[in-house]
């Protein structure tokens, strides 16, 4: 919300106050719609996912699912960075932001490079839909169809990652520049709720998508 | 964005909101909400008109039975655009975007909506997703339907499908934008003592639309994108033959696209409750229920998207529940008509052109609504489905509706925004006409389908002929009304009387400031006392 860059109340509101349930209220609305965007998906997924459990199953088989287990640590690690980073910036701690945002992205960053070495092995082991893809089963243009669920979802994940990568590198130099005091905190605690959504859908995709049938 | 409140104190020098900057880039960078609003009137006025001459030949190939202006794929392309620019471009925005950015700050007393960048930024997506659309027709066009029906749209059509659905994708966020300030505005921004019963019908109204904006637009802005990936990369999210389901392509986008329904006919609900208020001098009938209404209808309209698909294989018991479902819609929308009704019952009714449309809109809706519920009625619908008799079902509630909810707020709050007049006389008449040339358009299309006439067809039997004649000439009678309007408005931009701060005499906080209202709207934030549309007071707003 660059609105309220600078620290004064913007022209359109009466107060520190108003402003600030406002903005607060404004994200919870933006966090719906994505929950809206991504619930699409997952009732699409969830619909196939019936539809084929055995293919389903298969699919989900030949997913790394220590990778995703690892990248599950990682990112909630990043939660918590990022909830330092809110910390101190409630207390104007200028230091403390830098270093718990930088983390976060560090950690993010951790959990891209594990998400492109695991493309990187779906690419050479024919399992990219569309692409190359071919899998030994009697199923497997609904293991295909899996695979393309997987792309589509952890790719708008880590595209939403990568936009939050963008707005935590602009909280970084709003900070070196020290344009956060107690009073005015907003676009880092608006940020980590953001990131904490972020993190949610993936604490929903990876059993979804990893640890289907290994019951 | 560092102006201070203080800022604001600067009217009584007799500047307002057009004379504040004069430069192009004053425009293109302004944040003030009702200089967005009219960079929307200008965008959405355009799509009207491009819209508009897709219909015209759509009509003019129609009147003959042979397909001898276009070929059938040229006809395909044009149903396609023409739907595609009037839903996305011209109704989902058109009462929201022009009206309810100009109005919803200063009826509730606010300086601004609550995100004013955001405002802005919603228009330059619009106007983004608009340029797609222009690179569409250039590229030769599309001819899916508006609907996308999967597998044609992912699989087979050779137009440019592709581009369409990033634009409509790039459109619906402008959309989700404006709804998003809008529900956020009504909640934080209302000046004090303006409690939810005291506002307007207008604002319960846009905050109903804004719901709906924000919980389906993501989801068809995700369904379109499937749609896309699916074309461009070749995978099967929707293909049968790659293990997809087609229908559940329809699934989600019906699950946008009806309740999108509500949100063109809504905000034209809230306009009417202004206009019939203001012109009957009496406080809306129920207005808890009117109010009401409007939420009722967008969260029933979430639960009837499986009318689209009698015919398309959904379960029968499905299709009995979507078909109840969509029955109870008919509840709140009588609601609003009976309380309507009701409010010009013993009121002291004046007939100027608002009112008119108003008038307009009452039977127009109610024949699109009546007619909805033909086809909300599982049996029957299997007969009608994809017939001119669904085609005249939605124009009546789109053109009869909306358009006339469109126009009544244009006319209305014409002298609020930009300080002038229209020529009465003109304006009554160009609303008769329009009146006329509606239902000679769209009446007959209602007994040509009933008698069998298919949608999206160039070519039909003989003895359909006359029906499409009668609607061909009512189209044309049509153009002629809408041509009206612009010519006396811009007309009246510089030779309209000056109008003072409330030309109607009409409630509303709106109508306390001066016309054009100032960049702040108030010099002061107002404290309000009194119910909304309380006529048994005098009228203040003598403020200049």
């Amino acid at each position: 919300m660059s609105n309220f860059h600078d620290g004064v109340v913007a022209h359109q509101f009466d107060d520190a106050e108003q402003q600030k349930e406002t903005v607060n209220l404004g994200m919870w609305s933006f966090l719906i719609t994505e929950v809206m965007m991504f619930g699409a998906l997952f009732a699409a997924y969830g619909f196939y996912r019936f539809k084929y459990p055995q293919a389903w199953i298969e699919g989900s088989n030949y997913l790394d699912y220590l990778l995703g287990a690892f990248n599950t640590a990682v990112l909630i690690c990043s939660s918590l960075t990022m909830a330092m980073a809110v910390h101190a910036a409630q207390h104007a701690k200028r230091k403390q932001i830098i270093v718990f945002l930088i983390l976060t992205i560090i950690l993010g960053g951790v959990f891209i490079g594990v998400k492109v070495v695991e493309y990187a092995d779906k690419f050479e082991h024919h399992l990219v839909p569309g692409h190359n893809f071919s899998v030994d089963s009697p199923f497997a243009n609904q293991v295909e169809l899996f695979y393309s669920f997987y792309f589509i979802m952890t790719g708008l994940h880590a595209l939403h990652m990568l936009i939050g990568f963008g707005i935590i590198a602009t909280l970084v130099v709003m900070a070196y520049r020290n344009r956060f005091s107690e009073a005015y905190y907003a676009p880092v605690e608006m940020t980590g709720l953001y990131w904490h959504f972020v993190d949610i859908v993936w604490i929903f995709l990876f059993p979804f998508l990893y640890l289907i049938g290994r019951g | 964005m560092s102006t201070t409140v203080e800022a604001s104190h600067h009217s009584g020098t007799g500047e307002n909101y057009l004379t504040a900057g004069y430069g192009l880039k004053s425009w293109l960078m302004t944040t003030d909400h009702k200089r967005i609003a009219i960079l929307y009137l200008l965008s959405i006025s355009l799509f009207f008109v491009i819209g508009g001459l897709f219909a015209v030949l759509i009509r003019i190939e129609l009147l003959t039975p042979a397909g001898d202006l276009v070929s059938a794929d040229s006809y395909n392309k044009l149903f396609t655009l023409h739907g595609l620019v009037m839903i996305f471009f011209f109704l989902v925005p058109s009462i929201p975007a022009v009206f309810g950015n100009f109005l919803i700050p200063i009826m509730i007393g606010a300086r601004d909506l609550a995100f004013p960048k955001v405002n802005l930024a919603s228009w330059y997506v619009f106007t983004i997703g608009g340029l797609f659309t222009f690179a569409v027709v250039l590229a030769g066009g599309v001819d899916t339907g508006w609907t996308f029906y999967t597998p044609y749209s992912s699989t087979y059509s050779k137009t440019a499908v592709g581009l369409t659905a990033i634009g409509v994708f790039i459109t619906g966020f402008s959309s989700i934008l404006t709804g998003l300030n809008f529900v956020v505005t009504i909640h934080k921004m209302r000046a004090p003592g303006l409690t939810w019963f005291r506002l307007p019908l207008f604002i319960w109204a846009h905050y109903a639309t804004s719901l709906i904006m924000l919980l389906g637009t993501p989801v068809v802005a995700i369904s379109i994108l499937l749609v896309f990936l699916e074309r461009v990369f070749g995978i099967g999210i929707f293909d049968p033959a790659l293990g997809g389901d087609p229908v559940l392509f329809q699934h989600l986008f019906w699950f946008y696209s009806h309740p999108a329904v509500y949100i063109m006919i809504l905000p034209s609900m809230g306009v009417m409750s202004e206009l019939i208020a203001c012109f009957c001098r009496k406080r809306i009938f129920g207005y808890s229920f009117v109010a009401f209404s409007s939420l009722a209808i967008a969260v029933l309209g979430f639960l009837v998207w499986g009318h689209h698909m009698f015919t398309s294989s959904q379960s029968i018991y499905a299709g009995m529940v979507f078909s109840i479902l969509t029955m109870m819609v008919a509840i709140p929308s009588a609601v609003k008509v009976f309380n309507w009704a009701a409010t010009m019952y013993g009121g002291s009714i004046s007939y100027e052109t608002p009112m008119m449309y108003a008038f307009g809109f009452l039977g127009l809706f109610t024949i699109g609504g009546l007619t909805g519920l033909f086809l909300g009625a599982l049996g029957l619908d299997v007969h009608v489905h994809d017939t001119y008799f669904v085609v005249a079902h939605f124009h009546y509630i789109m053109v009869g509706g909306a358009i006339m909810g469109y126009l009544g707020a244009l006319h209305f709050w014409w002298p609020k925004m930009f300080g002038r007049l229209y020529p009465e006389a003109w304006a009554k008449l160009s609303s008769i006409v329009i009146f006329i040339g509606f239902n000679l358009t769209f009446f007959p299309q209602f007994l040509v389908g009933y008698l069998g006439m298919p949608r999206r067809y160039h070519v039909y039997p003989d003895e359909f002929q006359i029906f499409h004649v009668l609607s061909t000439a009512g189209a044309s009678i049509l153009a002629i009304g809408y041509a009206f309007p612009v010519v006396y408005l811009i007309w009246s931009l510089v030779r309209g009387e000056k109008a003072g701060p409330n030309p109607w005499n009409a409630k509303g906080l709106e109508w306390t400031v001066p016309s054009p209202p100032t960049t702040f709207n108030f010099d002061e934030t107002p404290v309000v006392t009194e119910e909304a549309y309380d006529y048994s007071r005098p009228v203040e707003g003598k403020v200049v």
